[in-house]
């Protein structure tokens, strides 16, 4: 009686477990596990059995609706479920014409509709069941759920999501238009790739509004030295370019691992720079120097471990003589 | 110096067409980015052996025009379409960069 011993399962039971951890995941999957109901997910369209249904309809509805379980009801009460397996196990055994009520799985897991996604993934991982019936507050069957409704629940919200993001930078770059304003760019260490793209934008953001070029050449010289400093020596930071009406505010912050002596920082030819950043060009130890010839104010604060922040200050309407 | 002088009378390899009519007034020479970018002259072209994107972001920065890659360096996609996109020309010669400086001096009219 090998088969009887099979437990309520599918034959591709490998492939349930939903391959997201609950505990550690990315905080944007966890709070969006645990934001979303089974409500949500489930498959509301039921196509259920009454207890004097025999197996043999059932079948016939599965291969009809393309489903692999029928829950037995009375009214809106769920008494038991006849899976794929019970049906085969029927067909082999030679009782395939038994009402529904005789054969069934009495023993159910059920869910409530208002639990979080994260419970119906961990049931899922404990129990190897392909599917839990789904019941209300008032104990009425309400919906199913698999573990291909939760992917797809996760997937459709994901592309929310996603979507969400991308209007959100089309909206601070359609901001643009006006010359105030204050931009904010990631830099990666040692992401040459990506190297110098903030400095590109504020040259083209100061250019688009007609400030002088010998101005524009400055901010994008001191901005481009500060961007590429975060590049090379910082464990990645950010640059914040402040707009005002008569001056630009550059920004580069980073969390470490700081300047042991600044002063020697500040001084040309001065590196710490390795060979092969050396090979690109770069770490001719007169990155910081250049930012501050160029600029009308410069400052730089920094402390071992904790992080660096130097800020370069330059007006439209410059008060010092052209550093080119 | 018209930058046509470069393809056309010294025989450099164009790699990315300059803007109709692009001149400079000036040429660099170094392969140090931060001393190109704080001390290169602006409309000028920019000798050099450094072949990669970066090239290109600091030539566009100081408002360079052109750059010439010396002693046979190869230009990366990824340079070229950087370049294209700021529009900055670039050209290729087995030349050194000191051969390259003297030539160009001389398109520059300043020997």
């Amino acid at each position: 009686m090998f088969i009887a011993n099979i437990p309520l399962r599918g034959y591709n039971a490998g492939m349930q477990t939903i391959p997201i951890n609950t505990y550690t995941s990315p905080t944007v999957i966890l709070e969006l596990i645990y934001r979303l109901k089974i409500k949500h997910v489930m498959c509301r369209k039921l196509y259920t059995a009454g207890t004097n249904t025999t197996l043999r309809e059932i079948q016939l509805l599965m291969r009809e609706k393309s489903i692999t379980g029928v829950p037995v009801v009375e009214g809106k009460r769920i008494l038991g479920i006849v899976s794929m397996d019970d049906i085969i196990c029927a067909l082999d055994q030679g009782y395939i014409n038994d009402p529904a009520s005789k054969w069934m799985s009495r023993n159910l897991i059920i869910l409530e509709d208002d639990m979080p996604v994260s419970f119906a993934i961990s049931y899922f991982d404990k129990h190897k069941y392909r599917r839990f019936p789904v019941i209300n507050k008032d104990k009425e069957l309400v919906g199913m759920i698999t573990t291909r409704d939760i992917t797809t629940g996760l997937l459709v919200e994901l592309n929310r999501e996603v979507d969400r993001i991308e209007r959100m930078k089309t909206d601070t770059q359609s901001e643009d238009t006006r010359l105030e304003g204050l931009r904010r760019y990631e830099i990666m260490k040692h992401n040459f790739e990506k190297a110098g793209l903030a400095s590109m934008e504020i040259k083209k953001r100061l250019k688009s509004h007609g400030i002088p070029s010998p101005v524009i050449r400055r901010a994008a010289i001191a901005a481009y030295e500060l961007e590429i400093n975060l590049v090379i020596h910082s464990d990645g930071g950010e640059i914040i370019s402040h707009f005002f009406e008569d001056r630009i505010e550059i920004t580069a912050r980073d969390s470490g691992p700081g300047i042991a002596d600044v002063e020697l920082a500040m001084t040309e030819g001065y590196t710490t720079a390795t060979p092969w950043i050396r090979s690109l060009g770069f770490g001719a130890g007169m990155g910081l120097p250049n930012a501050k010839k160029v600029s009308d104010e410069f400052t730089i604060t920094s402390h071992p471990h904790k992080g660096t922040e130097a800020t370069s200050i330059i007006w439209y309407q410059p008060n010092k003589e052209d550093a080119s | 110096m018209n930058l046509n002088y470069l393809s056309r009378t010294l025989g450099y390899k164009v790699l990315q067409e300059p803007e109709h009519d692009a001149v400079v007034s000036q040429a660099y020479t170094s392969d140090l980015l931060s001393d190109v970018m704080g001390n290169a002259p602006e409309d000028s072209v920019l000798i050099t052996v450094q072949g990669h994107k970066n090239t290109v972001a600091v030539a566009s920065l100081a408002g360079m025009k052109a750059i010439i890659l010396c002693s046979n360096r190869s230009a990366p996609d990824e340079m070229l379409d950087a370049a294209a996109q700021e529009g900055i020309a670039v050209f290729a010669t087995r030349d050194s960069q000191f051969t390259v400086s003297y030539k160009v001096a001389r398109g520059l009219g300043l020997v």
